[in-house]
């Protein structure tokens, strides 16, 4: 073994465990001791990561009468929590703000979908939450990559979930994404909304933690020879706007979401009759249909960079030349991030 | 600052559109101010009697529009309020052609006559937020300064464009006039009835495949205080007038207990179409597009110019279920008692089990 390798396996305990103990520590252990069917067990053990729900949920519970014998039963907890959330639901009982977040089905339906993907599919490590503001506004900018956007929704999930105050990471998403029915109204129950400017600087004068990808579609849609190599970074409209509220930038890089759906081709005819903006094709997909669409089961490492001010440049906003070199610094940072990052992670399979 | 305390409150108002709903009720409220002398109550010839119990203290004028001109300078109108808009077509009244002829052409003839009214100091103009427009491209608040991205299918939304340009133009040719354009929100309250309002209170609720809008209410009552206080105080420009905070399309056909039925987009337009041909329903793009990308507008100037603060969206649309409960399919209570009942009976099943074991 070398040095690397075990600082790394070191990390990776960290990394792995450091979110379960400490939301499933002693309630777990309690609800399992409490728990009288030895068979549900090993059950219980597993669905640990469904329990940072619980604190919340059990004042929930306590008022329809939970608790009948036995004090702190687990399963009759979740099942309780379960049909309030159903009725919840069902009677429309619940908040959903201005651009449509709904945080009562993010935290009890999105995040622990995603937290078996992120947590079990791909070992994800997070370093560097220190970075991330704990409260107020902050505006985190990450590389994009994956065919899929998901190392958006892998980021929002993780921030949540070991950010040590469960920050919401409100995610501006490009315009495709909110024309298709279905997924707009899934980005928009998750927190995201439309990539533009009044609507990220609304969002970060509302003290919101805002995640942006400045390369859209050319580093989602990017081939797999060209993994790990930034794009161009557009017009900097996310730097006028961190700069318009006094937003510090966040950058953020993130590495394995390239390896999850390795794009081989781009067959751009039928991206055109598909109005999609390119058309991948992958050892899996088309190939296999719905087979094709599981992502490959890479090992991701995400890493929060040290904060760029910009609340001495407020007067700025509108100065090309501020707002292309502080583009250029954030890209810089990430990409040097990256590098180092993929050092540390020699295979992209690796465990 | 207060009504009370204005010096601002015109002698001699005009009211357009006194024999529809919000009309009537503005007339009404207006007369009943004793800071104002005279309420005149302006409606097409052709208009029906009614509301003529609210309206006692109104005088009512039948006019067109367009024969307006000598009446407002004849009359020494000081303030004038535009409400007389049709937000979708009625067959039984010239279909759209003839709702175009009464918000555009209507409008137009009614500020060519506030233009040459040599005392007027205060016009009032009813418009809506449907002047944003509806675009995928869209911020998620629109506040007072957004531009429209593209012409609005709907007839509605092309006619709202149409009579903000004309105020604008009044308000070049009149500065001194004092000329105030209300976006408001859809209307719902206890009493209102619209073509939303008729919407919601269907048992069964058709809405736009894979798609969940946010919308935004103001409350009926809190229209007329905004439209009353625009009168007796002095606020100039263009304010969002909607109740803060918004629901989703599916939580509010959930709240109200109704049972949304999804139906795709390519398919609505043209029912919406046929249904409006066949006579029942009165749905038009307007409404397909507001199913679509919903709207949501920033109302800060409004609470800081009104010092007033419309009840919320969610409280507005509670006011509407408890006046339309007739519809429900299921219910709040009925909902509670089926989670303790499933409850109880895996609690039982449970307990069973471990005597059982």
């Amino acid at each position: 073994m070398t040095p690397p390798d075990e600082r790394r396996d070191g990390a990776r305990i960290n990394g792995r465990y450091d979110v379960p103990p400490d939301q499933a520590g002693p309630a777990a252990e309690r609800a399992r001791r409490n728990g009288h069917l030895p068979s549900t067990e090993p059950v219980a053990a597993t669905d640990q990561p469904a329990s940072p729900a619980d604190p919340e949920l059990s004042p929930a519970a306590v008022p329809n009468g939970a608790v009948p014998d036995r004090p702190g039963d687990h399963w009759d907890r979740k099942v309780a929590a379960g049909l309030s959330f159903l009725r919840r639901r069902l009677s429309g009982d619940y908040e959903v703000d201005e651009f449509g977040f709904d945080p009562d089905l993010t935290g009890s339906v999105f995040h622990p979908l995603l937290r078996l993907l992120y947590r079990d599919w791909f070992r994800t490590e997070v370093s560097g939450l220190e970075h991330v503001p704990a409260d107020g506004a902050g505006l985190v900018v990450g590389n994009h990559s994956g065919t899929v956007a998901l190392d958006a929704l892998i980021l929002s999930a993780a921030l949540h979930d070991q950010h040590p105050h469960h920050r919401y990471l409100r995610l501006l998403g490009a315009d495709l994404v909110f024309r298709m029915p279905i997924v707009s109204e899934l980005a928009r129950k998750t927190g995201g909304t439309v990539a533009c400017n009044p609507d990220a600087e609304r969002l970060l004068g509302n003290g919101e933690l805002v995640g942006v990808f400045p390369e859209g579609f050319k580093g989602v849609g990017k081939l797999y020879s060209d993994r790990y190599k930034l794009q161009r970074f557009g017009r900097g409209g996310f730097v006028s706007a961190a700069l318009r509220t006094g937003t510090p930038i966040v950058p953020v890089a993130i590495v394995g979401g390239e390896e999850i759906y390795p794009m081989l081709a781009d067959v751009k005819p039928l991206a055109r009759l598909l109005k999609l903006p390119y058309f991948p094709i992958t050892p899996t997909f088309p190939w296999l249909g719905p087979l094709g669409m599981v992502p490959l089961p890479s090992k991701w490492l995400i890493e929060f960079c040290p904060p760029i001010p910009t609340a001495h440049l407020t007067d700025s906003a509108d100065d090309p030349l501020v707002v292309f070199n502080l583009a250029d610094q954030v890209r810089e940072t990430i990409q040097q991030t990256l590098h180092k990052l993929l050092e540390r992670r020699p295979d992209p399979f690796g465990p | 600052m207060t009504p009370g305390g204005t010096s601002g409150a015109p002698g001699v108002v005009v009211v357009t559109g006194v024999g529809r709903y919000l009309g009537a009720h503005v007339a009404a409220r207006l007369a009943a101010d004793p800071r104002i002398e005279r309420v005149i109550g302006v409606d097409p010839p052709e208009a029906g009697a009614e509301f003529t119990d609210l309206l006692d203290r109104v005088e009512r004028i039948r006019v067109d529009l367009g024969s307006l001109g000598g009446l407002l300078a004849d009359l020494d109108v000081d303030a004038v309020v535009h409400l007389a808009l049709i937000s979708a077509p009625d067959p039984q009244h010239g279909g759209r052609a003839g709702m175009k002829e009464q918000n555009v052409i209507g409008t137009m003839q009614l500020l060519a006559a506030c233009q040459r009214a040599p005392r007027l100091s205060k016009v009032v103009v009813r418009s809506s937020t449907a002047a944003y427009g509806a675009s995928f491209r869209d911020p998620a608040v629109f506040t007072e300064e957004t531009e429209p991205r593209e012409v609005p299918r709907g007839g509605f939304g092309r006619d709202i464009l149409d009579i903000e340009g004309y105020v604008r133009g009044f308000r070049r040719r009149r500065p001194d006039v004092t000329a105030t354009v209300l976006r408001f929100a859809p209307f719902i309250g206890s009493t209102a009835d619209t073509t939303l309002t008729r919407y919601f209170s269907q048992p069964v609720v058709p809405t736009v495949f894979g798609r969940d809008p946010r919308l935004q209410f103001v409350h009926f009552d809190d229209a007329l205080e905004v439209l009353h206080r625009s009168i007796v105080e002095d606020h100039p420009g263009t304010y969002n007038v909607a109740g803060p905070g918004v629901l989703a399309l599916s939580q509010a056909i959930r709240r109200a207990g109704r049972v949304a039925v999804p139906v795709l987009e390519p398919g609505l337009s043209g029912a919406a179409a046929l249904a409006r041909n066949l006579g029942f329903g009165r749905y038009g793009l307007d409404q397909v597009d507001l199913f679509v990308h919903g709207r949501v507008v920033d109302t800060t100037r409004l609470e800081r110019e009104y010092g007033f603060t419309p009840r919320s969206t969610a409280a507005a649309f509670e006011d509407f279920i408890h006046a339309h409960h007739g519809g429900t399919v299921v219910t709040r209570d009925q909902l509670a008692l089926a989670e303790q009942a499933v409850l109880d009976g895996i609690r039982q099943i449970r307990s069973a089990v471990r005597e059982r074991s």
